[in-house]
């Protein structure tokens, strides 16, 4: 059945953004603890773990997000296992996050001056001591603005989601694009909705990247 | 795990595998080419543009750049027909992937001429060359040897996010994926097929990207 598009259909699409953020959430959530292990792997001395961090990278980088997904889709029922379409976008997107998390990550502390190392272990810190104190909260400072840049293209990146039938914004925006044959209007609203989410993210990831210029 | 897989099934299907990576070779290459033309394009007018010029291209970086791909391929394939324009399904895609790359495009590349330092324009002033001289010599081409990096991982992602014009059936690679998958329900071994194709095509054009910045910017 064709309706209008009324008043309430932005309201059920700002109601579905809650979904991708959501998910965005949830990819964060699963992606920091592989983003770390990659960038504390890429860090090591050990040459092959090094190649590990760089191969998982490679890998989840040359292979497109939505592949990804529809890998973790189909993949999950081979093992006998049914997951509903939010746990697979969520795997998918983890295994995404953490690949790019772990770029970012990795960069930073390697950008950590050699010197800094050598300064805190000659006071005689423990390695512990010296990431906890010295390392990871000047890391910390250069890694911030790139990972909120990700976490922005993650919540586009989210609208992948609604290919394997995850109802988030975009979906809600297809049902209702369907519904009401006014698909110019509905994805123009979906379009503002994401920018609307997106943008202060933008301008706050690069409003910290200019302080940290400024304060060096 | 009692599963068998059966990758012959997907291998038999060689033919629209092959057809789907050629589009993809071919939507990845006209939008590059287009996306490039339209970055560097406002590019430049963000830089040396009037300020009218400088907000519109400031306007159409940040809108582009903070919606996804996804939303406007839809609004690119519902939005031609609506002022008059019935076009052929990968040309709309084309059109869709340019729009977005040329935002992308842009805001590297002016990056890239902003790192020019004015000492250098300036010289070129005394040494009597003309604006597009400069320009050309002085800017552009260092500029884009700085940015060559970041350009090529522009690139890269926008071949794998050819991938999402399946969802407007263009018949690229990944919607050829998506026959073969509903044609012989193996859809496990088919984007499995599908990542590792993309996977190679990825590392050939990162070669490929490094071979042509050898051969433009290494015997200068």
């Amino acid at each position: 059945m064709i309706r209008d598009l009324s008043w309430v259909d932005p309201l059920y699409l700002l109601f579905a953004l809650r979904w991708t953020i959501l998910l965005t959430l949830l990819a964060l959530v699963g992606g920091a603890p592989i983003g770390l292990l990659v960038a504390s792997l890429g860090n090591t001395a050990n040459p092959s773990t090094r190649l590990v961090s760089r191969a998982y990278i490679g890998l989840v980088q040359g292979i497109p997000l939505l592949a990804w997904l529809f890998l973790f889709f189909f993949g999950f029922p081979i093992f006998g296992i049914d997951v509903p379409a939010w746990l697979a976008a969520t795997c998918a997107f983890s295994v995404y996050a953490g690949a790019f998390l772990g770029e970012i990550w990795r960069g930073a502390l390697m950008s950590i001056p050699k010197t800094q190392w050598e300064a805190s272990s000659s006071i005689g810190m423990s390695y512990i001591a010296q990431l906890r104190y010295v390392i990871i909260p000047q890391a910390i400072r250069i890694a911030t603005p790139p990972t909120v840049g990700f976490v922005m293209q993650l919540v586009k990146n989210t609208s992948l989601a609604a290919v394997i039938g995850f109802v988030e914004v975009t979906r809600e925006g297809q049902m209702t694009a369907a519904a009401t044959l006014a698909p110019l209007s509905v994805y123009a609203m979906v379009g503002a909705f994401y920018f609307a989410l997106c943008y202060p993210l933008t301008v706050y990831s690069r409003r910290l990247e200019r302080r940290l210029h400024v304060a060096r | 795990m009692t599963y068998t897989f059966h990758f012959r099934d997907v291998f038999a299907a060689q033919d629209a595998l092959l057809q789907g990576l050629v589009l993809t070779l071919e939507l990845t290459a006209t939008t590059i080419l287009f996306g490039f033309i339209i970055g560097l394009g406002v590019a430049v007018a963000s830089v040396y543009g009037p300020r009218w010029a400088q907000r519109a291209a400031r306007a159409y970086v940040e809108l582009i750049r903070n919606t996804p791909l996804l939303v406007q391929l839809f609004i690119v394939f519902f939005g031609l027909p609506s002022i008059g324009l019935k076009l052929d399904v990968l040309p709309v895609a084309t059109i869709g992937l340019a729009i977005n790359l040329g935002a992308y495009a842009a805001e590297i590349l002016r990056a890239g001429i902003q790192s020019i330092p004015r000492s250098q324009v300036e010289a070129g002033v005394t040494l009597g060359l003309t604006r597009s001289q400069i320009f050309r010599h002085i800017v552009l081409v260092p500029a884009l040897k700085n940015v060559f990096p970041s350009l090529t991982s522009q690139f890269i992602l926008l071949m794998l996010a050819t991938s999402v014009a399946s969802q407007i059936a263009a018949p690229e690679l990944f919607y050829a994926g998506s026959i073969i998958q509903s044609r012989t329900y193996r859809d496990f071994e088919v984007y499995t097929v599908i990542a590792v194709v993309y996977l190679v095509l990825a590392l050939l054009l990162r070669g490929l990207l490094a071979l042509c910045y050898r051969l433009l910017f290494t015997h200068r």
